[in-house]
């Protein structure tokens, strides 16, 4: 935890930890703190009065049909985007782990989207298939599909999904490969020995050594679909139509935003905290294991 | 590896390149969109192939910007990107750098306490508190401002992690030596601590850079004035208004510029990148 010498001084390390605490204080304790503060507020429709309410945010919150929709909705984007863009970049990762010419530039090749922002990825998708002049649109219609993810829900939510789990290929398939290079060949070798075929070796072998690296990736995964997707969902579809793309974290947008209710924004807030913190606790349960792996 | 028929590897090639095309084709069909002209593209007529007006669309939205509003000229939105992303990775390395000295290097009260309340910040991104935040800022009257934009998400404790985390790699005999050599602990951080960081600031410096570049929901909310919004937030002002008037080479091209720094940082520093992203990442 800390070094066996250290130097003696009163003053220097409270100074050399001052700044990083302030701003620690006043941008993350403060507003937080104001979240559950406000959370257990009720405003009148003026902004004139404030009264302490207790759980009556939470309680009318919860009480929408709307809310728990939306929080399905949350959970269902997430396993999707995370399950289409983890086993897409499982695929390409052990392929690319085979000892092939040009393997460094395949690489290359499949990690820049990482650096694509979430509102760029949304205004790409929405090009490609725009009901009235995307190019995959014109396609889907070729083929007889009734294509208008302006006007059907579940067309709109497929999109969202689709794009974001392509935005988190690069990400993935960057953990999957180191960690496939992290298997020992001694290993796979010993398999083929005893005359396992590579689709057997790959199930028995490889997919349980790598479970650490796919449970790391799926929580990040989970994580990164609760809030990263903000700019996606914003340039895409705005939560539309009628709310079928709607997530926990837009929603506490929109409520606070334009609806101007911020005790009900608060108290998802504070919900969306506690998911938060009890998938990071996961997150770093599993951290531990890994290491004694 | 074991047994590797030519037949397999064909199939390896095959299954990358098809990965690599749809990586890359949304993409590519933006490039493409920005070279052409907005009325084949909203006829739906668009090619596939470039076309010729790659100078006269970039022209336009590095310094007009979309022809039919008063919206900012894109090159603003770089600028204004560019200062942002920098002054998050800068800021964010400067300040945790010597947090986590002083939590490695000294013994002093509440060590463990300040530890853990930096700790603690990993936990909670800026979307879940975002309006209590936002009224702290606007308290400060930091809205619009460059400093408003950064400072809040310099607030969390990944750096710090990660250089305590090399602190304590750091042998012992390095401290040792350099106080029979009479240096102090403002001398040892620079002379000594700072060089051996180098690589590690680097790394961390690529991954900031990016993250800071493509934030979008914060500044989305505390920059009103035109002349201050970052070019994400530019772009999906470019597609509010009602399809017809969208300029399509125009907002093509502003998400291709969008794209460019830094796509180009992770190709050119991928070393740096991918070592950044598993350390910020244990």
């Amino acid at each position: 935890m800390q070094k066996q010498s250290v130097f003696q001084s009163k003053l220097l390390p409270f100074a050399l930890v001052a700044p990083q605490l302030a701003i620690v204080l006043i941008f993350f304790y403060w507003p937080a703190a104001q979240a559950v503060v406000q959370s257990f507020l009720l405003q009148d429709a003026f902004g004139l009065s404030t009264s302490f309410v207790w759980f009556e945010n939470y309680q009318d919150i919860l009480s929408q049909p709307d809310y728990w929709a939306a929080i399905v909705r949350t959970f269902v984007f997430s396993f999707a985007i995370a399950f289409s863009s983890l086993s897409f970049a499982l695929l390409l990762a052990v392929m690319a782990d085979k000892p092939l010419r040009g393997g460094t530039l395949y690489r290359t090749l499949l990690i820049w989207p990482y650096a694509v922002a979430p509102p760029v990825v949304g205004v790409l998708w929405v090009f490609m298939l725009h009901p009235s002049l995307g190019i995959l649109a014109r396609g889907l219609r070729g083929m007889g599909i009734d294509w208008n993810p302006l006007l059907d829900g579940n067309q709109a939510a497929l999109l969202i999904i689709l794009a974001a789990a392509w935005k988190q290929i690069s990400y993935n398939f960057l953990f999957f490969l180191a960690g496939l290079q992290s298997i020992p060949r001694s290993v796979l070798e010993a398999a083929a020995i005893d005359g396992a075929r590579p689709m057997r070796r790959f199930w028995t072998v490889t997919f349980p050594l790598l479970s650490p690296t796919i449970f790391f990736l799926l929580v990040v995964n989970i994580v990164y679909a609760f809030f990263d997707t903000f700019g996606i969902i914003d340039t895409m579809t705005r939560g539309g139509p009628a709310k079928a793309t709607e997530t926990m974290v837009y929603r506490v947008y929109v409520d606070g935003l334009l609806g101007g209710n911020l005790g009900g924004s608060a108290a998802q807030s504070v919900i969306l905290m506690i998911i938060v913190i009890g998938l990071t606790a996961v997150q770093f349960r599993f951290v531990e294991r890994k290491v004694t792996y | 590896m074991v047994e590797q028929e030519g037949i397999q590897r064909y199939i390896a090639h095959a299954i990358l390149w098809i990965g690599i095309a749809i990586v890359a084709f949304p993409v590519y069909l933006a490039i493409v969109a920005s070279t052409q002209e907005n009325a084949a593209i909203a006829n739906g007529q668009m090619s596939l192939l470039p076309g010729g007006h790659f100078l006269q669309t970039y022209y336009q939205t590095i310094f007009v910007g979309t022809s039919g509003s008063t919206r900012e000229p894109v090159g603003t939105m770089l600028l204004n990107s560019l200062v942002m992303a920098l002054s998050i990775a800068f800021g964010k390395i400067a300040v945790s750098i010597i947090s986590a000295y002083a939590i490695v290097y000294f013994r002093f009260p509440f060590r463990m306490t300040m530890f853990w309340l930096i700790f603690i910040t990993l936990m909670l991104p800026v979307e879940v508190r975002i309006y209590p935040t936002y009224k702290t800022v606007a308290d400060l009257h930091l809205l619009d401002s460059y400093a408003g934009l950064a400072l809040p998400l310099i607030a969390s404790a990944t750096a710090t992690l990660l250089f305590r985390q090399f602190f304590m790699t750091v042998p012992e005999e390095l401290l040792e030596a350099s106080r029979i050599d009479g240096a102090g602990p403002l001398r040892f951080f620079w002379d000594t601590l700072l060089p051996l960081s180098r690589t590690n600031m680097a790394a961390l410096f690529v991954i900031l850079f990016i993250l800071g570049w493509n934030q979008y929901l914060w500044p989305l909310l505390i920059t009103t004035r035109d002349d201050m919004q970052t070019i994400q937030i530019g772009i999906r002002k470019m597609i509010t208004t009602s399809d017809a008037l969208t300029e399509w080479p125009v907002v093509m091209a502003t998400a291709v510029l969008a794209m460019l720094p830094p796509v180009f940082v992770v190709v050119v520093m991928q070393k740096l990148f991918v070592r950044g992203l598993v350390e910020t990442e244990k």
